[in-house]
């Protein structure tokens, strides 16, 4: 028997987890000795009071969807992958082989192919942490963390040493050919008369994040292989005794979540930077952390997650500009929010379960 | 390579490693204890932080030592409240550790100094400074042109700060501590199996803290080390993913203290490997990428952890909430 009613889970647990990480977020503005309302403000109006700042605040979010689902597949098999950041570090890898290799005659077939690669890079990025999790019982999340640095170091090797133009000085790969230029959210409205700001940097990728959300959202719930990844993630013993193979679940629900994580590289590399260089991730790995965990794994909670981090990244990026606050505020703000909602759950959870006992018990 | 190289190699080796061994002796207190602590990096980046802001603002490195313990002990009992009393995700709560250092530190240096996330220069009395030897010698021409015997005394032995010893004693001390001591034995019994000392009429939740806030004091000492001994003054993460090697450490040397010693040793020659590319070179007559010897630590931990290296299998209960009844 459930103590509380569905939407006190679903909606009331994550809305005062967040309540009250904002709280403490505000007084953490209050005591570097800025105004908590007037940074929030200023945060609205950066974020989503114009469509430049809409089309900043969708970009972050079309990165955060990506990490956020990448997270949200391994929760549902109860794997913990802290290594979407290296995942996605492959990705755009994959992003810029892609970019850089093929002469792709237009756009969307290079999108195309782009999706594909990265997606590739990411899956083996994490499908080594599933193997030797499924196979030989390394812990999963020390081992994502390891390839996060590996990743790292692969990267800075590729772009100092191979990818670099010659005589360029910053590790970089060279622009990409302008034929896989991505349509940004300007161009895509113009035609169906929507102006939107032309120097934001959403584009067609955010598309690609919302069909990701629906994919996962049919295979997690409505497929077998769905089934069966969240029946391993409940219980590995009875989903054993369905004859549900523990390696393949967590190989598949792996490399699906590194996929994912690689994907985010059409947004950040393709979309925004035409050219990979280093720390392209920019820490949207981990965001993935708490977006999932704010979201409850659900693609529908990831995206209104996603939308709120990418609120949260823009509107911080205009606090660093007009006031002294720092852009780490964000960092914190994460790390409050990922404190709350995942780590001290049953601190919110509990004294709200005793409340709906005692209100049963009167009604009865 | 002369010898005299040698000896530089292996003096960095020490310095660079101390900081890794005590947070590895940090996390093995609390995984010891059933905790999984991912947040050794955070815990040692707020002391780092806390530890040269107190130290410049009061002039004396001791009350910033205390200062960069107590943010420590902080976050370890938030690490505690959260996997201890209210039996939440242990991993979670270490990432979430992470950042809130990752945060607050760039935060409040900003508020307290406005120095881009840096604390001011320290000097004097608000470092530890190195301790000579007597008769040791300090110039680096006088060194080289010593013999042999001298140039390990007054290079590799003498002229390191006070919690380059203390941190060496620490081995020692946990290793009497876990085993031959009653609390040590109770210590590794919570780790394994809760139930059984929860039976003897022992506490799991004191035991379970007092691992968590004994971790808390070495990642202090780790982190004030950081920035008062290694570095003098707090740059932004300046921890630089050292929990997680000391975390790579403690796997490698299989959760027990004189391993722990030799894993952190081993990474610290890494590090100082990595500074010194043109000593490679001269050694094994190629060229070693500095990337690959940043990475081995990583490397090799994915490598032990696959089993091919012997099995590293950690405390049983690790990592589960303790629940009393069921």
């Amino acid at each position: 028997m459930d103590v509380m009613p569905k939407w006190a889970e679903v909606v009331l647990v994550p809305l005062i987890s967040l309540l009250l990480a904002a709280i403490l977020s505000g007084l953490v503005i209050l005591a570097i000795g800025e105004d908590p309302i007037a940074a929030l403000k200023l945060m609205i109006d950066g974020a989503l009071g114009s469509t430049y700042g809409w089309g900043y605040t969708l970009y972050y979010a079309t990165n955060f969807m990506f990490t956020g689902l990448a997270v949200s597949v391994a929760f549902h098999a109860r794997l913990f992958n802290i290594g979407g950041e290296g995942q996605a570090m492959l990705g755009g890898l994959g992003v810029a082989l892609a970019c850089l290799i093929i002469p792709w005659p237009h756009w969307s077939l290079g999108l195309l192919g782009a999706i594909v690669l990265a997606g590739a890079f990411g899956a083996v990025w994490a499908a080594v942490p599933a193997y030797l999790q499924a196979k030989r019982g390394s812990h999963i999340v020390i081992t994502t963390i390891m390839f996060n640095f590996i990743a790292a170091a692969v990267l800075n090797y590729m772009l100092v040493n191979v990818l670099r133009p010659k005589g360029a000085m910053d590790p970089a790969t060279a622009r990409f050919p302008e034929a896989v230029h991505l349509p940004s959210l300007h161009d895509i409205l113009a035609p169906i008369g929507i102006s939107f700001s032309k120097a934001a940097p959403a584009n067609v990728s955010l598309l690609v994040a919302i069909i990701a959300c629906v994919l996962v959202w049919l295979l997690i719930w409505r497929t077998k292989l769905g089934y069966e990844i969240r029946a391993y993630g409940h219980s590995e013993s009875a989903a054993k005794y369905a004859g549900i193979s523990p390696v393949k679940i967590t190989m598949i629900a792996m490399i699906i979540s590194g996929a994912l994580a690689g994907m985010m590289a059409i947004n950040n590399v393709m979309g925004e930077a035409e050219r990979l260089v280093l720390n392209a991730t920019e820490g949207a790995g981990f965001i993935g952390i708490a977006v999932a965990l704010m979201g409850r794994s659900h693609p529908l909670g990831v995206f209104i997650a996603a939308i709120l981090f990418g609120f949260l990244y823009q509107g911080g990026a205009e606090l660093a500009l007009w006031t002294s606050i720092p852009r780490e505020l964000i960092v914190v703000i994460q790390a409050l929010v990922i404190l709350f909602t995942g780590a001290l759950d049953n601190m919110v959870r509990m004294p709200l379960e005793r409340i709906f006992l005692a209100l049963r018990k009167e009604g009865n | 390579m002369d010898f005299f190289t040698l000896i530089q190699i292996l003096d960095a080796t020490v310095r660079l490693a101390i900081p890794l061994l005590l947070a590895c002796l940090a996390g093995l207190f609390s995984e010891r204890a059933g905790i999984f602590d991912i947040g050794l990096e955070g815990k040692m980046l707020a002391a780092a932080f806390f530890s040269a802001a107190i130290a410049s603002m009061t002039g004396s490195v001791w009350i910033g030592l205390l200062a960069g313990i107590a943010a420590s002990l902080f976050l370890s009992g938030v690490h505690g409240l959260a996997s201890i009393t209210f039996r939440g995700n242990q991993l979670i709560s270490g990432v979430a550790i992470n950042f809130l250092a990752a945060g607050m530190t760039v935060l409040i240096a900003q508020s307290w100094f406005s120095q881009g996330g840096r604390t001011p220069s320290l000097s004097g009395a608000e470092r530890f400074n190195p301790i000579n030897f007597p008769g040791a010698l300090t110039t680096t021409n006088e060194v080289k042109a010593a013999s042999p015997l001298m140039q390990v005394y007054s290079e590799l032995l003498s002229g390191h700060s006070l919690l380059v010893y203390v941190a060496l004693l620490t081995v020692p001390m946990t290793w009497w501590l876990l085993y031959r001591t009653r609390f040590g034995l109770r210590l590794r019994a919570v780790g394994e199996n809760p139930a059984a000392v929860d039976t003897a009429g022992v506490s799991v939740v004191g035991l379970r803290y007092a691992a968590v806030a004994i971790c808390g004091i070495l990642c202090g000492i780790a982190g004030a080390y950081l920035s008062t001994a290694l570095q003098a003054g707090f740059v932004k993460d300046m921890s630089a993913g050292r929990g997680f090697i000391a975390l790579a450490a403690l796997i490698f040397a299989k959760w027990r203290p004189w391993q722990a010693l030799y894993a952190t040793f081993l990474f610290g020659l890494f590090q100082a490997l990595e500074l010194r590319p043109d000593v490679i070179e001269a050694v094994i007559g190629m060229k070693v990428q500095g990337q690959f010897l940043g990475a081995l630590p990583y490397i090799m931990t994915v490598v032990i952890l696959a089993g091919f290296v012997g099995k590293a299998i950690p405390p049983r209960a690790g990592g589960e909430p303790y629940v009393k009844e069921r």
